[in-house]
This record gives structure tokens, sequence and C-alpha cells, in this order.
């Protein structure tokens, strides 16, 4: 298998959070998530990014859901 | 996908007590600042912000009696608004407001942050963010992160905003803006790149 590179690799990052990935594509950046400290950076924070998108509107809010407000 | 379908996310975990007719209403006008913030953000035209959020205010108050108690009184606003943010971006692409899929300049932008050999260029390397849950329990994150989704480009911005805020799935994006989704992905892949290294210039560097 060819190497990938890190600009292939967030491809694959970025994609992984919208699709699943064939078995050849998880292995490929498997491995290059293994060796490079720089992409599993970035990984984390594109899987934080994809978080923050559906936690935007959670925060912020002044009250806490359990409590009723007053 | 029709609207009424769609379920967004609760992460209260649900069994709440209903909160009577007087404090929804309470919690709807302490909600507005909110819900104008983000329908800013993914419309980007102030005026038309306010707007769909008066729509949203009535509308939770004449669907009042459809609200169940099953999610948190603000996550069923929320979904209000983000139907009506959906149905703005049909109307603009019916109004032919919405042609092109791709901004110029994106591609050049994030490929700078690469060599010519794929590697990362060495001032765009990623470094470490530290722990996620306190990153989003942040308010300054917060405001970094409006400030970096305001600096995307207008189409990029609205097929992320599609994918991530309004949670659709990247075909359902692809319909709604009629392109294939291997586009799509590779939108998505250059806006999470140039949000990533916004954030992590105005997040890590100014503390």
């Amino acid at each position: 298998m060819k190497m990938l590179m890190c600009h292939k690799a967030t491809r694959l990052m970025s994609k992984r959070l919208d699709v699943p990935l064939t078995r050849k594509e998880r292995l490929a950046l498997t491995l290059h998530l293994a060796m490079c400290g720089a992409c599993k950076n970035c990984n984390r924070q594109l899987t934080l990014i994809h978080t923050a998108g559906h936690e935007y509107e959670e925060q912020a809010w002044p009250t806490d859901p359990q409590t009723p407000a007053r | 996908m029709a609207p009424s379908e769609v379920e967004w996310p609760d992460s209260s975990g649900g069994h709440l007590a209903k909160p009577s007719a007087s404090q929804r209403q309470q919690r709807l006008e302490a909600l507005r600042p909110r819900l104008i913030g983000f329908a800013r953000l993914q419309l980007r035209d102030a005026h038309e912000a306010e707007d769909i959020v008066q729509d949203t205010m009535i509308a939770a108050i004449e669907k009042s009696d459809q609200f169940d108690g099953q999610s948190r009184y603000e996550t069923w606003v929320f979904g209000i608004l983000k139907h009506k943010i959906l149905d703005a971006f049909r109307t603009r692409k019916r109004q032919q407001q919405w042609q092109d899929w791709e901004d110029p300049g994106i591609e050049a932008e994030v490929d700078q942050q690469f060599q010519d050999s794929g590697r990362w260029a060495v001032a765009a390397r990623p470094r470490h963010w530290g722990d996620p849950a306190q990153t989003l329990a942040s308010e300054r994150f917060w405001q970094v992160f409006d400030v970096c989704m305001t600096a995307l480009p207008a189409i990029t911005a609205r097929i992320f905003t599609m994918r991530e805020f309004l949670g659709l799935s990247t075909s359902e994006v692809c319909e709604e803006a009629g392109i294939k989704e291997n586009n799509c992905w590779i939108i998505l892949h250059r806006a999470r790149l140039k949000l990533r290294a916004c954030l992590e210039k105005g997040w890590l560097t100014e503390e």
C-alpha cells in the first residue's frame, strides 16, 4: 500500500465524520495516525469541531436543565 | 427529508418535568439572544436573522401544545429555528442565489497548510489543544469559534452549517445544494481545515 501523506490523511479524517470509511481507507488512516503526531492532533481537533456544531446550542444556557426556570 | 422527521439530539436525557406555560414564556424570552446569535451566524444577514427568530418565537408559542416535555424546552425551540433556517436556504436556492458550489481561494488557502510532498507545512502543523471537554466548556473558545465561522467563505459556510449545525447527512446536504456527494466532502474537508487553523490561532495564542 502506498504511504498516506498528511494532506490525504486529513481528507480521510474529515470523511470519517460524514460516512463510514472503507476498510482500506480505515487501515491507511490508522497507520498514518500511529506515526504522525501532528495528524493525531488534527484528528482530535476535527472531531472536536464536529462535536461543537451539536453543542453550540447547549452552551451558554443560564439555567441548569434539571432545575425549573424561576 | 421532511422537516418534521428530523430529530434533534437532546443531551439532557429526557424525562424532564414539563415547564408550565408561563415558565416557557420566560425561558423563550431568555433564549432570544442565543437564537439571534445562532441565526446570524448561519444566515449571515442581521435583518433576516431578526425576522426568522421572530417567526420562530411565534411558532414556539403557537405550537406550544406540541412540546411533549421529552426534550429540553430550549432544544425544542432551537429545532424550530433550524427548520426555518433550512427553509431560508431553500428559498435562496429557488431564488438562484446559490449557483456555484465553490468559493474562490479556499482551495489554495488550505493547500498552503501543506508542503508539496503532502506533509504539513511547519507553521501549520496542528498542536495539542488540551482536554476536549474543557475546551468546549470555555466561553473564550466559543467566542473564537464564532469569529472563525464568520471568516469562512459563504458557500463553504452554508454547506458546513447544514452538515454540522442543522444535522443533515452529506447525501441530504448534496440534495439541498444540488451538488455531488464527493464535492460535499471536498467542501467540508476544506471548511474543517480552515476552521481548525483559525481556531488554533485564536484559541491557543491569546489566553
